[in-house]
């Protein structure tokens, strides 16, 4: 089950990673040889088995609708690469999903 | 005369309690010997000396003015640096989170602060988790203080290094597949992996959500069952972590393995396995018996199957847990011209290749079109291993296999990723059933004198058997001799 | 000819609908909810994506949830499950937004809407309970995002919850869907679970609408940014005569997303749909499934208020009030509430009068007010003290207006304002007896042309008796005393 150039292009744009050619050579090769070796558990039967998601069973685990008092802009923006007026400055978005 | 650097966590704590020593002579000493060997072993991130002085005086001050004092007061103690501390650089040994400061700490990293635990320092670790040896650190290798030659195992190898080399009595590190039990086993401590949800996720910089645990690594398994009481138990800030009370895992040493049924696990006793390492295994297996243990072999059909598994399952939870390191908000940027092309830049410049690969990995397999025939299938599988050890619990309360294939292997030895993968053969199975497992130091390997582990793994929530079962082990086999490092000729 | 009114092609609208509920805190994490403010002032390191953080369930945006889609005639999942939707975005914390994919809280409900005395009936696919994203804001290039040169991130909003309403493609004219987008509305106020302000984007509609001859599938337009009621009928209207005009004159609609521009009133292509989005679903293991309990979800149903429609329903029914009062009376939960409990309280007036009272006079007087009908300044039992004063001939209807108005301001009861300010109405017919006889008196020749059959001064000798009774006497008693003196 090995996999192609173009998916590996096609996955570095979803994962946005910036590859350069040898890293893309080399990733084919090598998920091509991991994804080989994890092709056994396909070969596993699991008719009518329930998928595993978390594995202990807890249900409704909720929280109730009480304030915490927010960190404040100064602490939220600590970290920020780049600030302006309170605001996370990004470079210009381009493409618009929301 | 046993310097204080050299006691175990519980000693240090009765011996600052009783006042025989005070938190800052404790502390200087562990700070002493940080610097001593640090060069050497290279198990820290980030030193922390003056926050310990800080916190240990505040301990001294404690106990002078007779208030209640933590299990942990006064007692040094490394994070692997992937649990988040507020203030506290918090690298996951990525060069995405150079700079990173966190605005909170890690509900393990706070539990400990409030049992009285001196922080001493953050602990290298492969990046993001990623490993097996320690080597994916952005930043260093660790060396194993057995063997300075060779990798201490991963993730949590700076943890696990540390506590071997004296440079803290003990250690947090992380579990996803393996990165607690296999670095204990190399570096001749014991490691514990508490039952999925025992201890708090929160704060921890998550690799895979579903499979992450973090546990103590220790010079012994009293201090294990010590530590693990510290930091386990329901957190509100997590909602996978479990209710319930926390079980006396002290309380609980004495009661010894006696007619307790001990499997042992077919799958992973024999094939795929050193023979030096499977020595090992077989004597301490007859230990137990000798101990008054009911000694099997069971079988886990899909046991073989858990590195495949664990393959598909977490680096796609990775992929989607890592996405958040996109130059935004924190961390690494490198610009680019637009958003797109900062993400892009950003994440290649700041990830390391085991990352890059994993993320691209996990991307694959959840993408459209192979989500069924991966990670569903893997999910699918995951119930296959839970069942298969639910059957093995109905005959057996605890099962053994060796920790590790092998003893520490060589600094750059390994360098194909799939062969690193199966370093985790052993301990993958039980993280991904989500049960308690804890590697315990079972003799030194005939063939290059490195530490050999034992694994224990335990129904879901039956830390306390393990323990007991684990503590009487080691209190017959007694505590390995020290690594060459701890007393440099 | 006229496109839009072409008889063989079908239009077909699927309205995907964002609300924003109306909790103290975050979906995730305990950060107030908020509208404006400070930028990154209600953020938190969860909402903020910090690195180890884990999200925790708001239990009253999942009660929100299971109500609005209770309300909406939708089974109830006995297992719900949240989901991460993976895609990046600056605006998104964590690069993927924790949502529900194919377990929702609700599916296959129903919405009955009315457009000029028409019912519709409209599927609901699902009601979804997922977390809003951040904002941004675009500088340069006039704040549009393609022309800006960079932007700023707030991440206030960031993970407020969010309920997704899907309905099925059962709209076929932008009339049906602004009545749908009216009456989920209406739903949601009665729910009291959101703000539902378009202006605010507390309630947002994307629409996916389609042309195409019958039994032929068209293809698919995605339609965003109607930020009223209005602009989601002008928008549809518009968008459908576009495709009207694009396949009569034998082009083809390309699959698309569409922007509407309010003030040029048209749509505009913001990217053509070539390659689908993988967002890489996967169940969201930072969180655990929920599993309503049976008593939880009776109780729930229990608290349930009265729907919109069944209430106006009810009215005409049950009170005999006209479609339109009944519509009026409806409109807002708090107007609808105000009726009963006058009506209730009332002793003398009967419904007509208290309806009448409401969706006149009130009515116009809460013009005024901001918010008014969701949330008039007046109690039930003074407005029926109010319309019993008018009903029992102590206020006249003029007198009573003047009164309301005062009572709006002040909060006060009717009567007592009414009474201090000596604003009363006369009916006792010896009182107003002398005022007539003088005013008559004081006017025989228009009394004379009255008797002698001429009507027409009769308006003149009311204004006059009014006049001397300082607008008090009773228009009605006034009038009989007249006719009877000059009779
Ligand atoms: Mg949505
Ligand atoms: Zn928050």
């Amino acid at each position: 089950m090995g996999i192609g150039r173009q998916q590996v292009e096609h996955v570095a744009k979803l994962a946005r990673l910036a590859l350069t050619e040898e890293e893309l050579n080399l990733f084919e090769g090598q998920l091509s040889a991991i994804l080989e070796h994890a092709a056994t558990v396909t070969k596993l039967d699991t008719e009518g088995v329930e998928p595993t998601s978390h594995s202990m069973p807890l249900m409704n685990v909720l929280r109730p609708d009480v304030v915490i008092p927010p960190i404040g802009s100064a602490a939220a923006l600590a970290n920020a690469p780049a600030e302006e007026d309170g605001h996370f400055r990004v470079p210009r978005i381009l493409d618009d999903e929301s | 005369m046993t310097e204080l650097w050299e006691r175990t966590a519980a000693d240090l704590a009765s011996l600052v309690a009783s006042k025989q020593v005070s938190a800052a002579e404790v502390a200087e000493s562990c700070i002493a010997r940080t610097n001593e060997v640090e060069g050497d072993v290279l198990s820290y991130l980030t030193l922390t000396p003056e926050a310990a002085r800080a916190k240990a005086a505040g301990v001294d001050a404690a106990v002078a003015a007779g208030e209640p004092l933590g299990p942990l007061a006064g007692v040094p103690m490394a994070l692997k640096d992937i649990i988040c501390t507020e203030g506290i650089r918090s690298t996951a040994a990525s060069k995405i989170l150079d700079t990173y400061i966190p605005p909170y700490s890690a509900t393990v990293a706070q539990r400990l602060y409030d049992a009285g635990g001196v922080l001493l320092g953050k602990t290298n670790l492969d990046e993001f988790a990623m490993g097996s040896s320690t080597e994916n650190s952005a930043y260093q290798v660790t060396r194993n203080p057995w063997d300075l030659s060779k990798v201490p195992g991963g993730s949590s190898g700076g943890s696990a290094a540390a506590v071997a080399a004296g440079q803290a009595p003990f250690s947090i590190g992380t579990d996803t597949g393996g990165s607690i039990r296999q670095p204990a086993a190399l570096c001749g401590v014991v490691g514990l992996k508490p039952t999925y949800g025992l201890v708090p996720r929160y704060g921890l910089i998550a690799f895979a959500s579903s499979l992450d645990q973090a546990g103590p690594i220790t010079r012994d398994v009293r201090d294990a069952a010590l530590v693990l009481g510290a930091i386990a138990g329901l957190d509100p800030k997590d909602s996978t972590s479990l209710p319930g009370p926390v079980p006396d895992y002290m309380g609980a040493l004495d009661k010894g393995v006696e007619g307790l049924k001990i499997g042992v696990v077919k799958e992973i006793s024999g094939e795929g396995v050193n023979p030096a390492v499977q020595t090992r295994f077989r004597e301490a297996v007859q230990i137990l018996e000798k101990l008054g243990a009911q000694v099997g072999e069971v079988s886990l059909p899909t046991f073989g199957y858990g590195i495949d598994i664990y393959y598909l399952i977490a680096p796609a939870e990775a992929s989607s847990n890592l996405a958040r390191f996109d130059g935004v908000r924190y961390g690494l940027r490198i610009d680019g011209a637009d958003v797109e092309n900062m993400n892009r830049n950003s994440r290649a410049a700041g990830f390391g290749p085991e990352v890059k690969r994993r993320i691209m990995l996990g991307t694959y397999s959840l993408s459209s079109g192979y989500y069924d025939a991966y990670y569903l299938k893997a999910q699918k599988a995951r119930t296959l291993i839970a069942r298969d050890f639910a059957r093995a619990y109905e005959q057996f309360d605890l099962l053994v296999s060796p920790s590790a294939p092998t003893t520490a292997f060589g600094i750059g030895e390994i360098t194909d990723p799939l062969t690193m993968y199966l370093s985790d053969i052993c301990t993958v199975p039980s993280s991904l059933a989500g049960a308690a497992a804890i590697s315990v130091p079972a003799g030194l390997s005939a063939d290059d004198g490195l530490p050999v582990g034992i694994q224990f793994m335990a129904k879901p929530l039956d830390e306390t058997t393990m323990l007991s079962a684990a503590y009487a082990f080691e209190q017959e086999l007694g505590l390995l001799p020290k690594p060459p490092l701890w007393s440099p000729s | 000819m006229n496109p839009t009114e072409a008889p063989d092609l079908v239009t077909t609208i699927g309205l995907e609908v964002h609300v924003e509920l109306k909790t103290n805190t975050k979906m995730f994490c305990g950060c107030p909810v908020g509208f404006g403010g400070e930028p990154n002032s209600r953020v938190c390191p969860v909402c903020l994506g910090h690195p180890g953080t884990l999200p925790t369930m708001n239990e009253k945006a999942v009660e929100y949830t299971t109500k609005i889609a209770m309300a909406l005639g939708c089974d109830i999942a006995p297992r719900s499950v949240f989901h991460r939707k993976n895609y990046f975005y600056p605006d998104m914390p964590k690069n993927y937004q924790i949502s529900q994919y194919d377990l929702p809280v609700g599916e296959r409900g129903s919405l009955e809407v009315e457009v000029d005395g028409e019912f519709y009936t409209v599927g609901i696919t699902r009601a979804h309970l997922e977390e809003d994203t951040g904002k941004s804001l675009h500088i340069g290039g006039g704040g549009r995002i393609h022309d800006a040169d960079y932007s700023l991130e707030d991440f206030n909003r960031a993970g407020t919850p969010l309920v997704e309403i899907v309905s099925e493609p059962d709209i076929t004219s932008p009339a049906v869907a602004r009545a749908y987008a009216t009456e989920l509305r209406s739903i949601l106020e009665y729910l009291g679970v959101s703000d539902v302000r378009m202006e605010e984007g507390s309630m947002r509609v994307d629409a996916n609408i389609s042309v195409a001859p019958p039994g032929e599938r068209g293809k698919k337009v995605e339609v965003k940014n109607m930020n009223s009621l209005r602009s989601v009928f002008r928008a549809l209207e518009y968008e459908e005569k576009r495709q009207r005009e694009v396949l009569r004159s034998g082009g083809s609609v390309t699959q698309s997303t569409r922007h509407w521009d309010e003030k040029a009133g048209r749509t505009q292509e913001l990217r053509t749909k070539e390659e689908a989005f993988d967002y890489r679903y996967f169940p969201e293991p930072d969180l655990v499934p929920l599993e309503p309990a049976v008593e939880w979800l009776r109780q729930l149903r229990e608290e349930q208020p009265e729907l919109p429609i069944e209430r106006a329903k009810r009215y005409q029914r049950d009170l005999g009030l006209s479609s339109y009062d009944a519509g009026v009376l409806r409109s807002t939960k708090a107007l609808g509430d105000l009726f009963e409990q006058a009506l209730a309280a009332a002793k003398k007036a009967d419904a007509k009068q208290v309806s009448n009272w409401v969706t006149n006079d009130l009515m116009s007087l809460l013009a005024a007010v901001p918010e008014g009908t969701k949330n008039p300044p007046l109690t039930g039992s003074n407005l029926a003290e109010l319309v019993d004063m008018v009903a029992g001939g102590d206020l006249s209807k003029s007198q009573a207006q003047q009164v309301l108005q005062k009572t709006l301001e002040t909060g006060r009861r009717p009567r007592e304002i009414a009474d201090e300010s000596g604003i009363k109405q006369v009916s006792d017919e010896g009182a107003l007896e002398a005022a007539i006889d003088a005013v008559l008196a004081a006017n025989p020749d228009v009394a004379e042309r009255l008797r002698s059959g001429d009507n027409k001064p009769f308006g003149f000798l009311m204004g006059e008796v009014m006049k001397a009774t300082k607008g008090q006497g009773n228009p009605k008693v006034v009038s009989g005393l007249i006719r009877k003196k000059i009779s």
